[in-house]
Formats: structure tokens, C-alpha cells, sequence
């Protein structure tokens, strides 16, 4: 159904990394194109996490190229990736759990008045702003985030992602620890995000949200890729057999 | 948002009243707590004097005007090491930087510039002090190198840092004790002529007092415009009186100590001549230190990234935060402040000797964990520090006054460490 034609947003080319002789991803390649929200799919342990840190500056790969808007980039930090306009929600959330959720919202980016000095006022006027449109009931703006749920914890970090204008947006299991209510809110953010021309890479491990909120699908297993498929046409017991088995349906690629 | 938009604090009335004051005033406990712990030790000396002693004197000007002296050289190592264990990190060595700097310092003035540029010239005080703190940032840089860029704990490197600097103390001058020095430098060890006199008081009061006031207003200022919840008026008005009330206390009180009969006849004054000490110009840098790194902290960035990097170090560095050079500035900011407070040492005792800041690092580590820094990272004030540095030097001068042998001191310095911690332990799970 997607035919793209133009420059994809990200190209990962043949991505390697391992960690003490466990090739954790093994010359992966994933492409992703503007308004397109590609799945990473896979077991516990396939590399998913691994394979995007790569790509967020987290990690540094061994082997492989980056290509960001056909142009290829070399990504040692996760402050080159910050200048690429990738943002990413961590599985691990990567909160400072002693700071507030605006301190920690523009950790490395604070708002700073003339003087030079931390804007507190206006992080904090910005982060009720933000908060208020990603999940109205949050309150809690004036406590340690050690103090608030995981899912309030939660949107802190997506709420990080969304504020900074970012192209690229990579969420890891973004809605894991989330109640119903705020992960419909997720996926009509995702919706949103989407039609701006956001490219967005979602590791998710329900296979009903990968159904509704995926153009694509990429399956890895042990660190290796299986294939790639259009959502729209496999079923997902298709996309189930490709995570447990590794069984490629003839659609992929 | 709009919900707590018109509410001011503190007003919900489920609370009683004490709960309400404190939140509406927003007092911090905490501090409330380690004041009232300091006065505790300060009534508790007077007392025993006046019941076992016969006449009680710590609560005099005298002895508390030499307290806050004799704190200034802990209190100022003590703001640094606040950022050394919120980032995880522990310093050791600052003694021994301060010794080793403290006798460069000393040889530079009394046996190496003289020759150069005679006896007395003021290029020999203004240059051993840059000499002292440069110094102490080149070591403390170089052991934030080896704990950052080489991964060796910051036990070891400052365990080690601490054999070594003394070590080098000793060696740079043969294990002479070098003395006297200049007499510019002196003055920065305080005494009746480093200090500041009635006068330069009134003036360093009074500017805190506008300084306090500005920073009350511009702070309401800054809610209002943002639609923040207000503190009442009345909150603020005895915040302002509370502040400036302790302000100008502190300041009759060094005001209140004349200089002694030798240091008058020295000036041809008269002997019944009532000549104020003032401030000493130790303190006024302690108290110059902690203002800037307070700013330092809760006002810059670079602040902010010591916290998030002691609250959880791989989140500081996945937002981009250069967690390693971070590490290595913090080690150098520690060792330039250990320098200063060699400068003040060296000059307070008119001499650089082989024991200059001999078991600083314990003190100055005792001043910030009961000022309630955390040794699991992420947690910690620079007031509190200054206020540890306070009791640590209180329980000091309190049990030599009432003649406490130094083996009991040791033991009931050891007894108030530990039980500061568990009292801020059980304090921390209460409040959570
Ligand atoms: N820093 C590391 N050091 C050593 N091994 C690692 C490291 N990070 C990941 N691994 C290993 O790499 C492999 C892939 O891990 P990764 O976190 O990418 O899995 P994942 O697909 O995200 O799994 P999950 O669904 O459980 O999040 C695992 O075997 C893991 O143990
Ligand atoms: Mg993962």
C-alpha cells in the first residue's frame, strides 16, 4: 500500500552492535519515511531497544551507516541526535528522579532568563502548558518525579519528546506502564504527530496497537531482522508468527 | 492549571495551625530543624558552663565571633563537597590540598616573591592567593580526569590524593613551618585588624537586608506574572522580618566585641576606647562562597546538571549532559575552594606548618552529610553545609570550653555524626 518514492527521514544500513560477544542487533536495516509510523516489533531481548539507541545517541554501533534525509551522519551522542531533531522516549524513561517534572522535561535545554540564569518560572509555565494537552489531570508539578506514578512518570518523558519540535520521534513501549484512558490519548497523539510529517519508530508489544497505529511493521529476532510488512496487508496472526517463529509470510520483505 | 490559578498558600483549612504556617511561609523544616539543633548545642555549653563551670561563655560575642572564624575555613571546602556527593562522588583529599597549597602559598610569600618585589608589596598577597586557588583547581581537575576520563573510583583517587599532597606539603619545605606572612595576607585570616569594623558591618548588613528584601519581590513578581499560587502578605512580611531580623542580629553581635587592650595600646587609643571587631574577613568569604554557590546551584545550569547527574547519571547523560567533563569541573571547583580555604588557614594562623588541614576532609564530610547531603546522590544545599560546618565547629569549641579532653571530643564528634544521619533518615522517611 505505501509505495514511497522520495528520500526516506532515517535510514539505518546494516546495523551492528554487541556487547561482550553477544550480537545483540546484527546487521539490521530499517527505513522510515516522513508521516510514517514504522513498528519495531520482537521478543524480550531481540535488540529492538539496542537498535534504536543506536540511532538516539545512547549507543555507539560497530558496523552500519545512518542516513538522516539521505545524507549520511554520524551519531556519538545523544547530543548529535538532540541537532538531528530525534527525540525519544526511553523503556527506561531515563527520568532524574530527584528533579521536578519541568526541570526534568528541559533537562540539557533549559530556559534561561537574560541573565543567564535557569528560567524556572517559564519551564514550569511550559511544562502546564504541554502537560495540560498530553493528560489534563496532572497535578503534580512541584514534586520530585520519584513522587509520582509510573504513568504520570510516564508522560513526563513523552511530554519531553513532543515539546521540542522534533522530526524524528522514537518511543519505546511508550504506553507500558499507562492506564486505558491515557493510552487512547497516546495513540490520538501518535495520529496527530503523524499528519505533521513526524517520522515515528514504536516499539510496542501489543499487537492490536501495532494494527491501529503502525503503516509498517519490522520484526526482529535475536538481533537479527525477519522482515518487514505492511500493516495493512497481513493479518496479525501474520505478525505474530513472524515474532515467535520468525516465519516470513510471503507479503514481506 | 486554572484550579490552583486564584488560590493562595497555605490557606486550605484542614490543617492546624503550625502545619499552615509553615506552608504558607514555606519554611524548609529542615532548616528549621538544624537551627534549632545548633541553638540546642549553643544554650546546652552556656548552661554547663554556668552550672559546673561557674559562669557559662559560649553565648558571648567573643566566643561566637571566634566560632564563626574558626568555621569559615571548614564551611568554605564544605559548600564544594555539597556537589562532590550529590554526583556520587566523595572527596578525600581536601586536606591535604589545602596543606600542600597552604605551604606553596607560604613559600611563595615569605621565601620566593620577597626578593623579586621587596617585603610587603600587595603583588605578593593578590598573587599567593591566585597561586593557592589555581593550584588547588589544577589538582582538583587533575583527580576529576582520573575518576572521569580514566574510571578510577573517587575513593581511591582522593585516598591516594590524600597521601600524596601531604606528602608534598612536607617535601616543598623540608617539614619546616613557614611563617611569617605577608601582612596584607594575614588579614585574611581575620583578627581585630581583618575584620571589618562597625561601620563596614552596618553596610554589609544593610545590603543584605535590600538584597533579601529584592529577592522577596522579584520572587512575587515572577509568580504573578507566571499565575502561580501567592504566598499571603503577612507570609512575606515575616519572611522579610525573619531574614533581615537575623541580619542585623548577627551583626550587633560581632559589633558587640571590642578589640582587646593590646591591640588599643598598639593604636594609641585609650584604653576605656570601645573599637568594634565587625565581621572578620574569613567570614565575610564564607559567607561570599555560599551565596555564589548557592546561585550556582539552584540558579544555573551547571547546577541543575549536578543534580540530575547525582539523581540518576545515565538519564543526565541521555539528555546530552557531559556527565564526564561535569565530573572533572566539580573535582576542580572542590580543590580551588580547598585552595581558598588554605588561604584563610595559612593567614589565620600566620604560618603554613605540616599540619594545616589535618583531618579537614572528615570535618568538611561530617559538615555537609549533617547539613543533609546524601551520600546516595542527588540530594543536597549549600546552607546546609555552612550549617553543619556551624555545628561540627560548635561541638568543637563548646567541649574545649568546658574542657572536655580530646578523646572525649573525638568520641561525642563521632556519636553526633552518626546520629545527625539517623535523624535525617527517619526525618526524609516522615516527610516523603
Ligand atoms: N548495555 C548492555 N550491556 C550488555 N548487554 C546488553 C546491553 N544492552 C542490551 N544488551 C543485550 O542485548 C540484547 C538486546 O537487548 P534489548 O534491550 O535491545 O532488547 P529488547 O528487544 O528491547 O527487549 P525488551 O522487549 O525486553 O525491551 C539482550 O540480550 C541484552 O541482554
Ligand atoms: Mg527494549
Amino acid at each position: 500500500m505505501h509505495k514511497h518514492t522520495g528520500t526516506p527521514l532515517v535510514e539505518l544500513r546494516d546495523i551492528s552492535i554487541s556487547f561482550g560477544g553477544i550480537k545483540a542487533v546484527d546487521h539490521v536495516s530499517v527505513d522510515l519515511y516522513p508521516g510514517e509510523v514504522v513498528g519495531l516489533l520482537g521478543h524480550n531481548g531481540a535488540g529492538k531497544s539496542t537498535l534504536i539507541k543506536c540511532l538516539s545517541g545512547a549507543y555507539q554501533k560497530d558496523a552500519g551507516e545512518i542516513m538522516i534525509n539521505g545524507q549520511k551522519v554520524e551519531i556519538t551522542n545523544p547530543r548529535d541526535a538532540r541537532h538531528h531533531n530525534i527525540e525519544t522516549i526511553y523503556q527506561t524513561l531515563a527520568l532524574a528522579d530527584n528533579l521536578n517534572a519541568a526541570s526534568n522535561l528541559f533537562l540539557g535545554r533549559e530556559l534561561v532568563t537574560a541573565g543567564g540564569f535557569v528560567d524556572e518560572a517559564r519551564m514550569e509555565a511550559e511544562t502546564r502548558k504541554i502537560m495540560g494537552r498530553l493528560n489534563p489531570n496532572f497535578r503534580k508539578f512541584n514534586v520530585p518525579v520519584s513522587a509520582l506514578s509510573g504513568g504520570q512518570r510516564q508522560s513526563v518523558a513523552i511530554a519531553r519528546a513532543v515539546y521540542f519540535n522534533a522530526k524524528i520521534l522514537i518511543m519505546d513501549e511508550p504506553t507500558a506502564a499507562l492506564g486505558p484512558h491515557e493510552t487512547q490519548m497516546v495513540a490520538e497523539l501518535i495520529g496527530e504527530l503523524k499528519k505533521q510529517g513526524l517520522g515515528i519508530f514504536l516499539i510496542e508489544h501489543d499487537i492490536h496497537a501495532v494494527m491501529d497505529l503502525c503503516d509498517r511493521a519490522v520484526v526482529m529476532k535475536n538481533g537479527q531482522r525477519v522482515g518487514c510488512v505492511n500493516v495493512g496487508d497481513v493479518t496479525d496472526d501474520d505478525i505474530l508468527g513472524m515474532i515467535i517463529m520468525g516465519k516470513k509470510p510471503p507479503q514481506a520483505y | 492549571m486554572t484550579e490552583t490559578t486564584k488560590t493562595t498558600i497555605g490557606t486550605d483549612s484542614s490543617a492546624g495551625p503550625i502545619t499552615r504556617f509553615l506552608r504558607a511561609t514555606e519554611i524548609d523544616t529542615r532548616l528549621l530543624g538544624m537551627f534549632g539543633a545548633l541553638l540546642l548545642i549553643w544554650v546546652g555549653f552556656h548552661v554547663y558552663g554556668e552550672v559546673f563551670k561557674g559562669g557559662g561563655s559560649f553565648l558571648t560575642p567573643r566566643n561566637l565571633w571566634n566560632l564563626s572564624v574558626q568555621t569559615a575555613s571548614i564551611g568554605i571546602m564544605a559548600t564544594g563537597m555539597v556537589l562532590v556527593i550529590i554526583t556520587r562522588n566523595i572527596d578525600l583529599s581536601v586536606g591535604a590540598i589545602l596543606g600542600v597549597t597552604g605551604m606553596i602559598m607560604g613559600l611563595f610569600q615569605v621565601e620566593w616573591m620577597p626578593q623579586y618585589v621587596g617585603l610587603g608589596s600587595p603583588l605578593i598577597w593578590i598573587f599567593a592567593v591566585l597561586l593557592g586557588i589555581t593550584m588547588g583547581a589544577l589538582i582538583g581537575a587533575f583527580h576529576g580526569w582520573l575518576i572521569a576520563y580514566r574510571g578510577i573510583p573517587s575513593f581511591i583517587v582522593t585516598l591516594g590524593g590524600l597521601l600524596i599532597w601531604r606528602g608534598a606539603a612536607f617535601l616543598s619545605a623540608n617539614g619546616r613551618t613557614i611563617s611569617p606572612v605577608d601582612a596584607t595576607f594575614q588579614l585574611l585570616g581575620g583578627g581585630p585588624y581583618g575584620s571589618v569594623g562597625a561601620v563596614g558591618s552596618w553596610i554589609v548588613g544593610i545590603l543584605a537586608c535590600v538584597a533579601i528584601l529584592f529577592m522577596l519581590w522579584s520572587g512575587r513578581q515572577s509568580r504573578k506574572r507566571h499565575d502561580f499560587p501567592l504566598r499571603p502578605m503577612w507570609a512575606e512580611i515575616f519572611m522579610a522580618a525573619l531574614a533581615c531580623g537575623l541580619v542585623i542580629g548577627s551583626v550587633l553581635l560581632v559589633n558587640a566585641y571590642p578589640w582587646p587592650k593590646g591591640i588599643l595600646k598598639q593604636q594609641n587609643l585609650p584604653e576605656d576606647a570601645f573599637v568594634s571587631h565587625g565581621f572578620a574577613i574569613p567570614v565575610l568569604i564564607m559567607l561570599a562562597v555560599a551565596i555564589l554557590m548557592t546561585i550556582l546551584m539552584t540558579k544555573t545550569r551547571f547546577g541543575r546538571y549536578v543534580f540530575a547527574i547525582g539523581g540518576n547519571p545515565e538519564a543526565a547523560a541521555l539528555a546530552g549532559i557531559n556527565v564526564k567533563w561535569m565530573t572533572l569541573k566539580i573535582f576542580s571547583l572542590m580543590g580551588a575552594l580547598a585552595g581558598l580555604s588554605a588561604v584563610v588557614a595559612s593567614a589565620r594562623l600566620n604560618s603554613a606548618t605540616n599540619a594545616l588541614g589535618l583531618l579537614d576532609e572528615l570535618y568538611v564530610i561530617a559538615a555537609a552529610v549533617i547539613g543533609g547531603t546524601s551520600l546516595a546522590g542527588g540530594v543536597g544545599t549549600i546552607y546546609g553545609a555552612i550549617l553543619g560546618a556551624f555545628v561540627m565547629q560548635s561541638l568543637q569549641t563548646g567541649m574545649v570550653l568546658i574542657g572536655f579532653d580530646s578523646a572525649l571530643q573525638q568520641i561525642v564528634v563521632g556519636t553526633v555524626l552518626v546520629l545527625a544521619v539517623y535523624l535525617d533518615n527517619i526525618y526524609r522517611a516522615k516527610t516523603k
